[in-house]
């Protein structure tokens, strides 16, 4: 076994994804806004997304297609922003407040 | 096996900027009480991020993530909270409740991320015996364009109708104007 670089060590990447979606989860639970808890989604996106890439890189026999599976996945999440985005506005408009404390009608 | 060290050692030390980027940002992006300071935390682990795709041989990701992330995502996000004023109010809530939100939060996080790393450090990742091409920018475009094709055309209809959705929902509609 030889020393190889930082770089070169499936085991860091996988570590920064597992870092990456569990502030993701943190920021998911902890937040009271529509919002923040978009932007922790997105943080488990990307967790998702270097995952894949660093399985594409050091395990995958043909390494485009996580390359191409993460770039769906951008595209998807791009048109899960604006979707989500356009709820928040329409909400706002609703209730004057994104805060989820506030978002309680339907419930019982 | 390497040739070069010291060209190691920069590598590498690139390589820990990005990663400490990376981990700052999404510190930000996950703990800030400002949801501006989290955006601006989103978008800076996304610039990590772009990097690590990059010793990750995906620069055609990286660039993607910067234009697609940093560019649209964070924009767009910065919009709606010109919009809509999300902060959150310190006083609205309980302080015993809050307490209690915060400890289980940490507790199922710290709980999945202790099993992930548990989990990615007991694997011995074996290396494919052959590699079918070389994942260049050219690999990528002729994969995108024959294989998955279909793929390729169901985004484009996907992004098409959530960009429709996105008005219709947004929109005050002509009876209520």
């Amino acid at each position: 076994m030889t020393h190889l670089p930082i770089y070169e060590e499936p085991g860091v990447y996988l570590l920064v994804g597992a870092f990456l979606f569990a502030a993701g989860l943190y920021g998911l639970i902890r937040r009271r806004t529509l919002i923040g808890m978009l932007i922790a989604g997105e943080l488990i996106f990307s967790a998702a997304s270097l995952n894949l890439l660093a399985f594409n890189r050091f395990v995958a026999a043909d390494p485009t297609v996580g390359q191409l599976f993460v770039l769906f996945i951008m595209g998807l999440a791009a048109a899960e922003v604006a979707i989500v985005l356009s709820i928040v506005i329409a909400v706002y408009r609703q209730y004057r407040s994104v805060s989820t404390r506030d978002l309680s009608e339907l419930k019982g | 096996m390497i040739k070069f060290p010291a060209a190691a050692a920069v590598l590498s030390g690139i390589f820990l900027v990005f990663l400490a980027t990376t981990v700052a940002g999404a510190l930000l992006a996950a703990l800030s009480t400002r949801v501006i300071r989290s955006v601006c935390g989103l978008a800076l682990c996304c610039l990590g991020l772009a990097g690590l795709y990059y010793f990750l041989h995906s620069p055609f990701l990286a660039l993607m993530e910067l234009l697609i992330y940093v560019g649209a995502v964070c924009v767009t996000i910065v919009f709606a909270i010109m919009l809509a004023e999300p902060d959150e109010s310190r006083t609205a809530a309980p302080r015993a409740a809050t307490a209690g939100w915060s400890a289980a939060a940490l507790f199922a996080s710290g709980g999945v991320f202790w099993g992930l790393a548990r989990l990615a450090g007991q694997v011995a990742w074996a290396p494919p015996p052959a590699r079918l091409n070389d994942g260049s920018v050219p690999a990528v475009g002729r994969a995108l364009l024959t294989t998955h094709s279909l793929t390729f055309e169901l985004i484009s209809v996907v992004l098409l109708v959530a960009i429709l959705g996105a008005l219709v929902i947004a929109r005050p509609g002509r009876s209520q104007l």
